[in-house]
C-alpha cells in the first residue's frame, strides 16, 4: 500500500528535503500541469490517499444508516412509511446526523459553550469559571485520547516498515506502564527529573520486551507474530500478580497500584481544567522523530531496505539480525511510552483497565496511517476524536459508544480492501497507469 | 492452415505494444519471431491467442476472417500455445494435465483416463516425445515438461503451435531435443510459431524469420541472413556481438581460494576443496552445468554462506570469515545471480539502489544523517554513465526493464573501490543490447586491473569473455583451460571427465591475441544468454 503513496507527503523517501535545489526542481514540473489535471488525476488513478479518504466517507455514512435503522422511532416511523413517507425519511436523517454532530461537539467543536461563554458578563470571569476552558475541552480530549494510539501506532508502523508485524504493542504498553508507575510512586525525586525519570522508565519498560522479541527472532527464528502475541498474555497476567502482591495499592484490596507522586505528573499545557498534557507533545516529538529515522538516516534506509528485500539487504552487507532487534526495541519503547503517557498523563495509577485495548487500536491506526509517521499522526487523532466523542454521543443521543467501534472496524474494512472502495466509486486502479508508465519507460 | 494477421494494433494507455502489424505464417513452417524484450512479441502472440483483443487489425485463418474472444476460441480454431510459464498442475499426472479443460467422460459420466493415456501415448510415440502418461508433472524436469504442454496443444488438434521463449527455461541438451521435436510437428505439418530474442536459436530453426522493435515489424529475413544483420534490425543499430577485448595483462594474485569446502544447512557439501586464484587484469570463466554449486561458491564468496574449511584471500587479507559488510568494504564488487531477489529493493527508487552498499559512509551519509543532495547526485551521474534508461532517479527500479535494472546494479558495484568482481550469470535474461554493454562494461573493469571472476553456465559468454576458463562440476574444477579450448573438450568437463590437457597458467595469456581466438568469438555470437 505505502508504495502507492502520491509523490507529495514529506516523509516520501524520493522526495528532497524543503532546502535543496531539487525541490524546486519538482516544484517547477508540477507546475507545468495544471491543478485540475493533478486533482483529476490523483483522483482518478485511485491511489491510497484517495481510498482511505474515501472509506472513511463511506464507512461515517454506512455507519450512519446502521444506527438510523437499529433506532426504535426510526423503525416505528417506517412502518408507517406509506402513510408519513417524509416523516420517516427525516426521522433517520435526524437520528444518523444527531449522533455524528453529537461526536463532532464532544471531539471537536461545542457551540453551546461558546455560547455559555458570551453570556459571562466579563472575559476575566469566564476564564475563572471555566467557561473557556469548556470551549477546548472536546480538542483537548481529543488529543489526550489520540496520545497513547499515536505512540503505540508508532510502535505497529516501525516494525511494519521493517517487515515485521508487531502485535505486541499491548504487552510493550503494559511493560511501559508498569515501570513508570513504580517509578512514579516508588521513588521520590524533584520535579523535573522524575517526569524525565518515569518517562524514561515506561520506554525502557517496553523496550525491554520488544528486544526480547526482536532477539528471539534474529537468534531462533522465532516469529515475532507467535512471540508478541504470548508476551501479550504473560504481560496481562503479570500486572494482575503485580497488582496482587507487590504494586497493591495499601488498604485496597481490588488491583490497583498506589497513585503516583505529583512529581512525576506530566504537565498540563493550558490549565488544569483541560486535561491535554505534555504526553501529546511527546507523542508528536516521537512521530516527527521516527520519520527522521526513517527517511532521513543510515539505520532508517537500512530498515526500510530490510522491510523491503531482506535478501537483497543482506547481500548489500547490511545486518539485518541487529536491524531487527534494534528495530523491535525502539518500537517497544515506543508502546512503552504511550504506558508512560497515559499513566503519568491522565491515570496516575495503573489498574486492570489502564491498558485497555490500546495495543490492538494501535495495528488499525497503523494500518489506516499506512505505516507512515505522518498518517499515524492523521489516523490516531481520527480514532481519537471518536474515542473522546463517543460519550456525549450516547448522553445526548443514546446512541450506543459501540457505534465508534463499528465505525472503526468499517473504516479498517474499507482501507484493507481498496480494491472495494475503487468498484464502490468507479476509480480506476493506480496499477494501469504505473504499467504504462514503465513499457513506456522500457521502450524509451 | 494458413495463418494471416493483417494491420493487428494494440494500444496500452500512450503506449503502441503492436503498431500495425502483418504476418503470415505458411503451413508446415517454422516462423520465428525475433525482437528484443519489450518489443511486442508476446503481445502479438496474446492476441493471436485470444488473451487480449486487438484495437484494429483482423486474424485470417485459411483466408477467413476469425474472431478470438478467449483463448477457447483460439484452441477451437487450431491455435495452440506453450507459455514461458509453464500452465501445469504440478500435483495432476502427465494424462491428467493433458485432459484439463478438455476432460473428456465416458457415457458413465466417469473421466475416461483410458483415452487420455492412450492419446499421450500416441503422440508421444509419433514426436518421439518419451513422455511417460502416469509420471506426476512436478517430479518431471523442466524440458519434459515443456513436451507435456507440447502434447496438450496436440491434443486438442493445434496446427498452430505458438512456442513463448521456449528455450529460456532448457538446457542446451534440452534446446537439442526441442528442436528435433520442432522438425518433427513441422515435417507433420504443425506451423510453428517460435518466439525467441536469441540469434543462433532463430537461425537454426526458422524457415522465416520477422524481426519486431518497438511493436513494429522490421523486415522478414530467411535464416541465412547473417547474426549482425539480424542483431542491427533487432537493435536498431549495429551490434558489437564480439567483445573486442585486448589480451590480459594479468598482474599479482588478488583473489585467492584455497581448498574452499563450502556445505549448506543439511550439510550437503557443495564445494569440495576447490582452489583457484584470479589475477588483477584478467578475467576467470567459471564454466559448468547450473546446480554443481556455482551458487554456493558466489555466497560463499560473498560471506552469505558459512565456510566449513579453506581460505578466501584478497590481496592476501584472509576473509574466510569476515561479514559481507567487511568484504564489500575490502575490495569486493558482486553482481548476483538473481538481481531481483538478491540485487535490488524493487520498491526503493534507482537513485536509492545506487547506494544500497554504501548508505552509510560519506559521501552519501555524515553520521547517521543520510546526505539526500549526494544521493540525488550521484544518482544523477551514474545515470548518466551507464545509460540507465528511467523516467528519473526516483522511479522505483522495479519498473525498469532488466537490461536496466542490471545497469543499476552495475553501476552501483562498479561506482565503489573494488579489486575484485564477482559476476554470477550477469546477462542472463538480458537483450543483445544490454548484453553488450554489461560485457564491454566487465571488459573495462579488466582493462583497468580489476580481477574478475565470471560464473555463467552459457559457454557463449564464457568464450566472449573469459582469459582463462576453470569448469566448475560437483563442486570441484575439473579443469582450467585457455580460451582456446574447443567447446568439446569444455563438454567433457562439464560432464564430470578429467580429461588431460594443457591447463591454462595463471597469468599467462593464452592463444596470443582474443583475435586469434575468433572461430570461439564467432561460437560466441550474440552471446545473448538467457
Amino acid at each position: 500500500m505505502s508504495e502507492q503513496a502520491p509523490p507529495g507527503p514529506p516523509e516520501s523517501p524520493a522526495s528532497p528535503g524543503p532546502a535543496t535545489a531539487t525541490k524546486q526542481k519538482e516544484k517547477s514540473e508540477q507546475s507545468r500541469r495544471s491543478f485540475g489535471q493533478i486533482l483529476r488525476e490523483s483522483i482518478l488513478e485511485g491511489n491510497s490517499v484517495t481510498v482511505i479518504v474515501l472509506a472513511i466517507f463511506t464507512a461515517i455514512v454506512i455507519g450512519g444508516l446502521l444506527n438510523a435503522f437499529t433506532n426504535t422511532t426510526v423503525l416505528h416511523a417506517w412502518g408507517n412509511f406509506f402513510s408519513a413517507p417524509g416523516a420517516a425519511i427525516s426521522q433517520a436523517w435526524n437520528t444518523a446526523i444527531g449522533a455524528y454532530v453529537a461526536l463532532f461537539e464532544g471531539s471537536i467543536f461545542n457551540p453551546h459553550t461558546v455560547a455559555a461563554l458570551f453570556q459571562q458578563a466579563s472575559l476575566s470571569t469566564a476564564i475563572h469559571d471555566g467557561y473557556l476552558a469548556a470551549v477546548f475541552n472536546p480538542l483537548s480530549e481529543t488529543c489526550v485520547q489520540a496520545t497513547p494510539l499515536l505512540l503505540a501506532g508508532l510502535a505497529v508502523a516501525l516494525p511494519y516498515q521493517a517487515g515485521m508485524f508487531n502485535i505486541g504493542a499491548q504487552s510493550q504498553f503494559i511493560g511501559g506502564a508498569i515501570l513508570a508507575t513504580y517509578l512514579g510512586y516508588g521513588v521520590s525525586l524533584p520535579p523535573v527529573i522524575h517526569v524525565i525519570v518515569c518517562v524514561l522508565g515506561g520506554f525502557v519498560g517496553g523496550a525491554v520486551l520488544g528486544w526480547v522479541v526482536g532477539e528471539l527472532k534474529a537468534r531462533t527464528g522465532a516469529h515475532e507474530v507467535i512471540t508478541t502475541i504470548m508476551l501479550n498474555y504473560i504481560m496481562y497476567y503479570l500486572l494482575s500478580y503485580l497488582l496482587g502482591n507487590v504494586m497493591q495499592r495499601p488498604g485496597r484490596t481490588d488491583l490497583i497500584s498506589p497513585f503516583i507522586a505529583s512529581n512525576a505528573h506530566l504537565p498540563r499545557l493550558f490549565g488544569s481544567t483541560l486535561r491535554i498534557n505534555a504526553g501529546f507533545l511527546l507523542a508528536l516529538a516521537c512521530a516527527f522523530g521516527l520519520w527522521w529515522l526513517l527517511y532521513r538516516t543510515a539505520p532508517g534506509f537500512e530498515f526500510r531496505a530490510i522491510g523491503k528485500n531482506p535478501s537483497a539487504a543482506r547481500v548489500a552487507g547490511m545486518n539485518v539480525e541487529r536491524s531487527w532487534v534494534l528495530v523491535m526495541l525502539i518500537a517497544g519503547g515506543l508502546a512503552g511510552l504511550a504506558g508512560s503517557a497515559v499513566i503519568q498523563g491522565t491515570d496516575f495509577s495503573v489498574n486492570f483497565q489502564s491498558s485497555g485495548t490500546y495495543g490492538f487500536d494501535a495495528i488499525t491506526v497503523a494500518l489506516l496511517g499506512l505505516g507512515r509517521p505522518l498518517g499515524v499522526v492523521l489516523a490516531s487523532v481520527l480514532f481519537g476524536a471518536f474515542h473522546a466523542g463517543a460519550p456525549l454521543m450516547q448522553a445526548q443521543t443514546s446512541t450506543p459508544v459501540d457505534i465508534v467501534g463499528v465505525l472503526e472496524a468499517l473504516i479498517v474494512l474499507f482501507v484493507a480492501a481498496p480494491p472495494l472502495v475503487r468498484a464502490i466509486y468507479r476509480l480506476r486502479a493506480a496499477r494501469a497507469a504505473g504499467v504504462a508508465g514503465l513499457s513506456g519507460g522500457g521502450l524509451a | 492452415m494458413e495463418l494471416e494477421l493483417k494491420g493487428i494494433t494494440k494500444r496500452f494507455g500512450s503506449l503502441v505494444a503492436n503498431d500495425r502489424i502483418d504476418l503470415s505464417v505458411s503451413p508446415g513452417q517454422v516462423h520465428a519471431l525475433l525482437g528484443e524484450n519489450g518489443a511486442g512479441k508476446t503481445t502479438l502472440m496474446n492476441i493471436l491467442y485470444g488473451l487480449l483483443q486487438p484495437d484494429e487489425g483482423e486474424i485470417l485463418l485459411d483466408g477467413k476472417k476469425a474472431q478470438f474472444t478467449s483463448p477457447k476460441d483460439a484452441i477451437a480454431a487450431g491455435i495452440g500455445m506453450v507459455h514461458q510459464h509453464f500452465m501445469l498442475v504440478p500435483v495432476f499426472t502427465v494424462a491428467e494435465n493433458v485432459t484439463l479443460g478438455n476432460e473428456e467422460t465416458r457415457p458413465s459420466g466417469l473421466l475416461d483416463r483410458r483415452k487420455a493415456r492412450r492419446d499421450v501415448r500416441e503422440l508421444s510415440r509419433r514426436y518421439g516425445l518419451e513422455v511417460d502418461p502416469d509420471a506426476l508433472v512436478e517430479n518431471l524436469p523442466v524440458g519434459i515438461q515443456q513436451r507435456v504442454e507440447i502434447i496438450k496443444a496436440l491434443v486438442r488438434d493445434a496446427s498452430v503451435l505458438i512456442l513463448d521463449e521456449p528455450t529460456a527455461v532448457l538446457t542446451p541438451a534440452e534446446t537439442d531435443d526441442l528442436f528435433r521435436i520442432i522438425r518433427q510437428l513441422k515435417d507433420g505439418g504443425t506451423s510453428v510459431v517460435f518466439i525467441s530474442h536469441k540469434l543462433k536459436e532463430v537461425q537454426a530453426i526458422a524457415d522465416t524469420i520477422t524481426v519486431l522493435r518497438r511493436g513494429a515489424v522490421v523486415g522478414d529475413k530467411p535464416p541465412s541472413a547473417t547474426e549482425d544483420e539480424l542483431a542491427a534490425m533487432m537493435v536498431g543499430r549495429n551490434v558489437q556481438l564480439k567483445v573486442s577485448k585486448d589480451p590480459a595483462r594479468p598482474g599479482d594474485v588478488v583473489l585467492d581460494v584455497e581448498d574452499l569446502t563450502v556445505a549448506d544447512e543439511t550439510g550437503r557439501v557443495w564445494v569440495n576443496e576447490m582452489s583457484f586464484q584470479v589475477r588483477a587484469g584478467e578475467i576467470l570463466g567459471l564454466a559448468g552445468v547450473q546446480g554443481n554449486g556455482q551458487t554456493e561458491l558466489c555466497e560463499a564468496l560473498l560471506g552469505l554462506r558459512p565456510v566449513s574449511s579453506g581460505h578466501i584471500r584478497l590481496d592476501g587479507h584472509d576473509l574466510t570469515h569476515s561479514t559481507p559488510r567487511q568484504r564489500l568494504h575490502a575490495g569486493v564488487a558482486y553482481i548476483p545471480e538473481d538481481r531481483q531477489e538478491d540485487g535490488l529493493v524493487g520498491a526503493f527508487s534507482v537513485a536509492d539502489n545506487m547506494i544500497l552498499d554504501s548508505y552509510d559512509r560519506p559521501p552519501f551519509a555524515s553520521g547517521i544523517n543520510l546526505d539526500l543532495g549526494a544521493i540525488a547526485s550521484n544518482a544523477a551521474e551514474r545515470v548518466q554513465e551507464f545509460d540507465v534508461r528511467t523516467q528519473s532517479a526516483d522511479t522505483p527500479v522495479g519498473t525498469l526493464s532488466g537490461g536496466n535494472q542490471q545497469k543499476v546494479i552495475l553501476a552501483r558495484e562498479l561506482g565503489r573501490e573494488h579489486k575484485v568482481l564477482v559476476a554470477s550469470q550477469p546477462t542472463r535474461g538480458l537483450d543483445v543490447g544490454s548484453i553488450e554493454f554489461v560485457h564491454r562494461r566487465i571488459v573495462r573493469q579488466r582493462d583497468h586491473g580489476v580481477a574478475v571472476l565470471i560464473v555463467s553456465s552459457e559457454l557463449d559468454e564464457i568464450y566472449a569473455l573469459a582469459d582463462r576458463i576453470a569448469v566448475m562440476y560437483e563442486g570441484r574444477i575439473t579443469g582450467i583451460r585457455p580460451p582456446s579450448v574447443p567447446v568439446e573438450e569444455l563438454g567433457l568437463l562439464m560432464a564430470g571427465s578429467e580429461v588431460p590437457g594443457a591447463p591454462a597458467q595463471a597469468g599467462t595469456p593464452q592463444a596470443g591475441t582474443p583475435q586469434a581466438g575468433a572461430p570461439q568469438a564467432e561460437q560466441a555470437g550474440a552471446g545473448e544468454s538467457s
